[in-house]
């Protein structure tokens, strides 16, 4: 064949060999289709300009035209040098450590981006356990607070930090050499290795002595354990154990001690199922109504002046034997004592007193209960509350006098928070170094010399042992968003002259003090886990406790009773006729040192449902009494002092008669833009009396003002009704029939009596074959705490809107807790009888009136994600349709607002944008939007809502498809509990649980078919939406 | 052609001449405007500047400064919607049933009622964009071809329903107003010089009044009266539907179709009323609206009054009869909850007020007519915010149960719709024959020579 030449052409232009073609077949990309070149081939040059002019104009009058039709584009910039870990819109997670105060939670922190924007917890934790509060939820935005310092401060003026250090070694050592006082001042630290930098400070100026107070002291708790077990100590307390809890006026799952970890107990021994049919009864004996005590199953109103008497006289019941105290008759504390002694051992009784002597008579009842060794332990000691109103207000007295040269404030704010303020203030004025550390220049740091800004927690490394041997460590999640600033420790080991940063310091510390073995991957571990836990070992500078066995006799023989009892008849009365004050600790605030906080200042109180502000709360009878209203303004003077401004009334059902409550935590005059000026300081109400301090008075008075205050509350109706919207029982009830107080509510029809579920107007049902999200609330461990609400809120981009705009019923919560008392005219049995009934004799207005010492039920209420959601047919532009796995859609660029589904929502879950809230100066405090520093909290995921749009939850759609995604990508289902919603992940007593129901795996179909089918219900099932949101009933012990 | 019967009196008084009904009717478009109409109209137009300024408030803040909340969706705005679409409806009644039902009473009222339909319609509209979220973007209710894929409006959604009814409603009186102006145009082109002949030449499409004209005039006529006639019953059982498909308890009632036409038609009919007293006094119309027109319109409102009162007890009684709980409520909150006030006002103006009318010598008082047509159009405005706010603002969950408190911007908004309204139907009164000429004549007894007067 070789002589076959035979050439195949492909074209006829091949063949030919056309000159054009052989130009072409050389080029690789054939370019010879250009739009120019042919037309230049068919027209003259002229012509051309003409038209392509003509085009051009079109066109971009056109572009131009709609590009102002469109929102601006902002470009995403991408990273030159891409960060090693840093991946676009992939999230980080850094386990770390939330301490403020007394406060603690090991929490999971997330970073998109390089920026920290929402905290979770750790579930690793041996302490919160994963659970969070509303003040954890809300730190993550006082990091991008504009109120914080950005650089360090002389009188005022910007210094260099290096500087600043060598001003203030040369005056410490001057003061040291010429023998004056150095004090730091701080909160309760509980971190180690801070206490190690404090004490190498003191090594360095051993005239330091380092004073830790308490704004909320239980400075009485310490003091006791002190003269019983001659430990100063708060113990471990274990709710989860305990049959029987008694609380005299103690707000543990709200504000005392350790809320979350008391949370988690409490719910607990709350649950209810199958596979446990038992509960803890929980008794509150109390002044105003705390969160605690709306939890309770019974409550007891009592006055604060009462407390001690009534400590008393429980302990002469349990003991038998009497102390000489008022005597007192009361049948709930015989039942009580009763319920008691029949539960030695597996009960509590504790007591939120700041007064050592009530404080040792309930060490001596859980002594005589036998309660230490099983649900108190003083063996592995709580140090998240160390403070000492002895020795704080010895530093006042020696400042006041002019003692003191030199003063370091650290976590701190005395000037504010501390009762004796004024004086702190004179002596400040006769101190030569005053130092502050805080992160703003607010009340106490106003009036230092130096302001040396500390950094925020998710800025820094540190550490904390919460618990003896309960090891916990805070890591950066991002560098110092002002570089001038320095982490506190750095700032005190800087002026000891330990050239160390306190990265290494840890390191070092943990080496040499905690961790054992092998450093680098214990410590690697320790890090990535946030927590570690080691009961064996002790650090030397928090608690040298050796092991105490407590027996009944050991302690009471040491100690003396009767000296008790004389000072507990002195100050407390077994019935008193005068009107008395307790100041309290309110769930979002707290002491007020996040008030800059607009997510902790818009948070509704758990009890009252007003935001941003505090105000007297006052009886029913008193209200009645006195003709007060609601916001109704007052003066009030407590102890002879006027409070600088008037506050509103609040007037809520199970305060005790004749009390005021007033919360403190506010006034803040220095806090930030959000924070100052927002209801009134209390602090100096506080008095010092027998060493520690008290926060209830009987020398009060109000005089009404005459004028009428705006209390913003997000719910105004306190009743429910009588409505099965909470269905309830009780716990035996319950054992006979674990579908007790459930409603099953029939529709009369031509075929005789139908569930709702049986009549339909839709012909067929839209199938959900992959998934069907869900969730099961129970009614019987929500405490009401909130954490939801603000993890909600940071998570989906939820707007601020104000006082004036909350009073006007449109705050933006996508999930609210509601809050209902009981009437007196609900008929109180047990059967589902009493729903939609009143009592003989009632009438509506009746219903609506809340009891004198109500029961109280929480029900966070959001989207229930109907199958047949009365919300979508109405939409005229189908904006919120329905998927495939059950989830009610909001398309916010499709919605016009013309309201009507949220008027068509029988649950009234939706929220509209009344005004546009970001970028917007009216709203200034919507910080999360409306400055540079604050949208860095943004989630990404989550579209920020224009005005006239409506939305409302989504179930964390964002959070669902990136399980999905993370599942499809791994060639897997998603797995149950991989994906949470964010108000189901912060819950600290999981009360909500959220899956998918079509996996018969999961939580949620346990709970809904195996575990709790009896006690599950839909909301308003009578007009069958068919919600995919259940409800637990709520069981009492009563 | 000769209509009246003898033993009823005369439809228009006065003994009228054709070339009487020209000159009387013309002379208010021809004229220099009076006193009166210049004061009435600086009053509009001040009125609308305000409400627009409010208008203009509302869309450039949000709707957040009405006194809506997450709880009360709807009050003034979607009260005002409905209120001007039910006045609206007296125009129709009056021009398509009657026509059809040939009452012949109507001619002289029918052009007044059915320019008073428009401009109420058109008020409706305005509250339609202005309770939007994003009234920028309201051309999405309708179903437009675009280019978001298959993005279709919502079929199901009664607002849906809303725009086509509202929009046909609009369409048809529109032309069915303007076809009849078109001869009454002509004669007052033939009149006019100059400019203003030029313009009503325009107006008045080539109309010379030829055989074949008047045959297409009343053929048109009798077709457009039979589309109207059932738009009379179906826009406002469709604007009820925004309520009665809802689950809202208060909304969700199947008695609204028929009560809410009736109280249209009541509160049309008060309006019209209303108007009607001012321009035959203003225009010295006495002689074509006459007492008896006064007593007929009358009539109608003591009849719809009548329906409407019982359509109340209605809802109560099945509201007590059903057994639904929240409904029972729902009905004892309207009338002794926070807003009973608003209730009693409507059980006064709407139930016991029009009872009057019972009595000759009241519906003959035209006075008495004058306060009672503005006592009856309060009553109607309170009865659709009793039904909108009242229902809304305590409904299922205790829990959100909220007030509504109107601000300056909710009523200024309603001003704005006063101001519109007015200024419209003087600038109609004025320029426009305010009673249909062509059709006046033919019920006048004779078409030459003055009539006797008798009685």
């Amino acid at each position: 064949m070789s002589g076959n030449n035979k050439k195949y052409w492909k074209g006829i232009e091949e063949l030919s060999n056309d000159p054009t073609f052989v130009k072409n077949s050389l080029s690789e990309f054939p370019e010879f289709l250009s739009v120019k070149d042919a037309r230049a081939e068919a027209e003259d040059e002229s012509s051309n300009g003409r038209r392509d002019f003509l085009k051009l104009l079109g066109f971009s009058v056109t572009a131009a035209s709609l590009a102002a039709c469109d929102a601006p584009i902002k470009k995403i910039i991408p990273y030159v040098n891409k960060p090693e870990d840093v991946d676009p819109g992939i999230a980080n997670w850094y386990a770390s450590t939330y301490q403020n105060g007394g406060e603690y939670a090991s929490i999971l922190v997330k970073t998109r981006e390089g920026r920290p924007i929402k905290i979770e917890g750790n579930p690793l934790s041996s302490i919160t356990k994963g659970g969070t509060s509303a003040r954890v939820q809300a730190s993550v935005l006082s990091l991008y607070d504009t109120a914080r310092l950005e650089y360090f401060k002389e009188k005022g003026q910007r210094i260099s930090k290096e500087s600043a250090d060598s001003k203030i070694i040369s005056e410490l050592t001057a003061i040291q050499n010429a023998g004056g006082k150095i004090r730091i001042v701080s909160s309760s630290i509980y971190s180690p290795s801070t206490k190690s930098a404090i004490l190498d400070f003191i090594a360095k100026y051993p005239n330091t002595q380092h004073i830790q107070y308490d704004a909320h002291s239980v400075s009485g708790l310490l003091k006791a354990n002190q003269s019983v077990f001659d430990k100063h100590i708060v113990p471990s307390y274990d709710f989860s154990k305990a049959n029987v809890i008694v609380s005299f006026g103690a707000d543990f799952l709200g504000t005392w001690i350790s809320p979350i970890e008391f949370s988690k107990q409490y719910a607990t021994a709350k649950k209810l199922g199958k596979s446990k049919k038992t509960m803890v009864r929980h008794y509150q004996i109390e002044t105003n109504l705390s969160l605690t005590g709306s939890n309770a199953d019974t409550r007891l109103p009592i006055k604060p002046s009462q407390e001690g008497i009534f400590v008393a006289e429980l302990y002469n019941k349990l003991a038998g034997t009497k102390i000489s105290t008022p005597s007192l008759k009361n049948a709930t504390l015989d039942k009580i004592a009763n319920d008691l002694l029949a539960n030695k051992g597996h009960s509590l009784v504790v007591s939120g007193s700041n007064d050592v002597n009530v404080q040792i008579l309930i060490n001596q009842i859980n002594t005589l209960l036998n309660n230490y060794g099983h649900t108190l332990d003083i063996n592995t000691p709580c140090n998240l509350y160390q403070g000492d109103d002895t020795s704080m207000f010895n530093f006042v007295q020696d400042a006041k006098s002019g003692n003191i040269g030199a003063v370091v404030f650290y976590n701190c704010n005395p000037i504010y928070d501390y009762p004796l303020s004024a004086d702190l203030e004179a002596g400040l004025k006769k101190t030569n170094l005053t130092i502050s550390l805080s992160d703003r220049e607010d009340e106490t740091a106003s009036l230092c010399k130096f302001v040396c800004p500390d950094v925020h927690f998710l800025e820094s490394w540190n550490d904390a042992e919460p618990k003896k041997g309960h090891f916990s460590l805070a890591q950066p999640t991002i560098t110092p968003l002002f570089k001038d600033t320095r982490p506190a420790q750095e700032s005190i080991l800087a002026w000891a002259g330990v050239k160390k940063d306190f990265y290494s310091y840890i390191q070092n510390y943990w080496k040499q003090n905690i961790l054992s073995g092998d450093f680098q991957s214990s410590w690697d571990k320790a890090l990535h886990d946030g927590v570690y836990v080691s009961a064996a070992t002790t650090t030397n500078n928090i608690s040298e406790a050796t092991s105490v066995t407590v027996t009944e006799d050991t302690t009471i023989s040491n100690l003396d009773l009767n000296s008790v009892a004389e000072n507990i008849s002195k100050i407390y009365k077994a019935d008193s006729t005068g009107i008395e004050i307790n100041l309290y600790e309110k769930v979002g605030i707290g002491t007020g040192n996040q008030a800059n906080n607009p997510w902790l200042q818009e948070f509704p109180d758990p009890i009252s449902k007003a935001t941003w502000d505090n105000y007297v709360t006052v009886s029913q009878k008193y209200a009645k009494e006195k003709s007060l209203e609601q916001g109704s303004m007052v003066s009030v003077t407590i102890n002879g002092k006027s409070l600088d401004k008037s506050v509103p009334v609040v007037v809520q059902p199970g305060q005790t008669n004749e009390t005021f409550s007033l919360a403190m935590g506010y006034g803040r005059t220095k806090a930030g833009k959000c924070g100052d000026g927002i209801g009134v300081n209390v602090f100096p109400a506080v008095t010092y009396r027998n060493g520690t301090l008290h926060y209830f008075s009987a020398n009060v008075s109000i005089a009404a003002t005459g004028e009428k205050g705006i209390i913003a509350q997000t719910q105004t109706h306190e009743t429910i009704m009588a409505r099965p919207i909470i269905q309830d029982s009780i716990l035996s009830e319950y054992i006979k029939n674990p579908g007790a107080g459930r409603f099953h509510p029939m529709i009369m029809t031509p075929d005789g009596k139908k569930k709702p579920s049986e009549i339909s107007v839709w012909s067929g049902e839209h199938i959900k074959p992959n998934h069907l999200w869900g969730m099961v609330i129970d009614l019987n461990s929500c405490t009401g705490c909130g954490a939801c609400v603000v993890s909600c809120q940071a998570e989906n981009n939820i707007p601020v809107v104000g006082k004036k705009e909350v009073s006007n019923r449109r705050e933006m919560h996508w999930i609210r807790i509601d809050r209902y008392y009981s009437s007196n005219a609900e008929i109180p049995e047990k059967g589902v009888d009493k729903y939609f009934k009143k009592d003989e004799g009632s009438s509506y207005d009746d219903l609506e009136q809340a009891s004198e010492n109500p029961q109280v039920t929480f029900q966070p209420m959001m989207c229930q994600h109907c199958n047949h959601a009365p919300c979508e047919t109405v939409c005229p532009v189908a904006a919120t349709p329905h998927s495939s796995e059950g989830l009610n859609q909001m398309a916010y660029n499709r919605c016009i607002g013309t309201r009507y589904c949220a008027n068509n929502c029988p649950y009234k879950v939706r929220r509209f944008n009344w005004f546009k809230y970001f970028d917007n100066s009216k709203f200034p405090d919507n910080t999360s939007m409306n400055n540079a520093l604050g949208k860095m909290v943004l989630n990404p995921d989550v579209t920020v809502r224009s005005r006239g749009v409506m939305e409302k939850c989504s179930l964390c759609v964002q959070r669902i498809q990136e399980g999905k995604l993370t599942a499809k990508k791994e060639g897997r289902r998603p797995k149950d509990g991989e994906i949470r919603t964010a108000c189901a992940s912060a819950c600290p007593s999981d009360a909500i649980v959220f899956g998918d129901m079509n996996d018969t795996e999961s939580a949620i179909f346990t709970q809904l078919h195996l575990e709790n089918k009896e006690r599950a219900y839909h909301v308003l099932e009578e007009i069958n939406v068919q919600p995919n949101i259940s409800y637990l009933t709520k069981i009492r012990n009563v | 052609m000769q209509v009246t019967s003898p033993v009823r009196p005369p439809l228009v008084t006065g003994g009228k001449t054709i070339s009487d009904v020209t000159a009387d009717i013309c002379k208010q478009v021809e004229g220099k405007p009076s006193k009166m109409w210049i004061i009435s109209f600086t009053l509009s137009v001040i009125c609308l500047g305000y409400g627009s300024y409010c208008l203009w408030m509302t869309w450039w803040e949000g709707l957040g400064l009405w006194g809506l909340n997450k709880t009360i969706g709807w009050a003034w705005d979607i009260t005002n919607f409905v209120w001007w679409v039910g006045i609206g409806h007296a125009g129709t009644l009056i021009s398509a049933v009657l026509l059809l039902f040939r009452q012949k009473w109507r001619t002289s009222i029918n052009r007044a009622a059915e320019a008073m339909t428009i401009f109420a319609v058109l008020c409706a509209a305005s509250f339609i964009l202005a309770h939007m979220g994003r009234p920028w973007m309201a051309y999405w209710a309708l179903p437009l071809p675009n280019s978001f894929g298959s993005l279709w409006v919502n079929f199901n959604s009664p607002l849906v329903w809303d725009v086509f009814a509202i929009s046909t409603y609009l369409t048809v009186s529109l032309v069915f107003w303007y076809v009849g102006l078109i001869p009454d145009f002509a004669t007052i082109r033939e009149r006019a010089t100059g400019i203003r002949r030029v313009i009503y030449g325009a107006l008045s499409f080539g109309w010379v009044g030829s055989a074949k004209h008047w045959s297409r005039y009343e053929a048109i006529s009798l077709v457009l009266a039979g589309l109207s006639t059932p738009l009379v019953l179906s826009v406002h059982t469709i604007v009820s539907m925004d309520f009665a498909t809802s689950v809202i308890p208060g909304w969700h009632t199947t008695i609204f179709p028929p009560y809410f036409v009736a109280g249209a038609i009541f509160s049309g009919f008060a309006m019209v009323l209303t108007l009607m007293l001012i321009t035959r006094v203003v225009f010295k119309l006495q002689d074509y609206v006459t007492i008896e027109h006064i007593e007929s319109m009358n009539k109608i409102i003591v009849l719809t009054g009548s329906i409407v009162g019982i359509a109340y007890i209605t809802e109560f009684f099945i509201a007590w009869y059903s057994g639904a709980p929240y409904e029972s409520y729902a009905f004892v909150n309207r009338m002794s909850g926070p807003y009973w006030w608003a209730y009693w006002s409507m059980m006064t103006c709407n139930v016991i007020s029009p009872q009057l009318f019972w009595i000759r010598a009241v519906r003959r008082n035209i006075k008495i007519t004058f306060v009672l047509s503005i006592v009856v159009n309060i009553g109607m405005w309170f009865e659709r915010f009793v039904i909108i706010a009242t229902s809304l603002h305590r409904d299922y969950l205790p829990s959100s149960w909220a007030m509504f408190y109107p601000t300056k911007y909710d009523v200024g908004d309603y001003l704005f719709s006063f101001g519109l309204f007015f200024t419209l139907f003087l600038l109609f009164a004025k320029y426009f024959p305010v009673i249909n000429m062509a059709e006046v004549k033919s019920i006048i007894k004779s078409s030459s020579g003055k009539q006797e007067h008798k009685h």
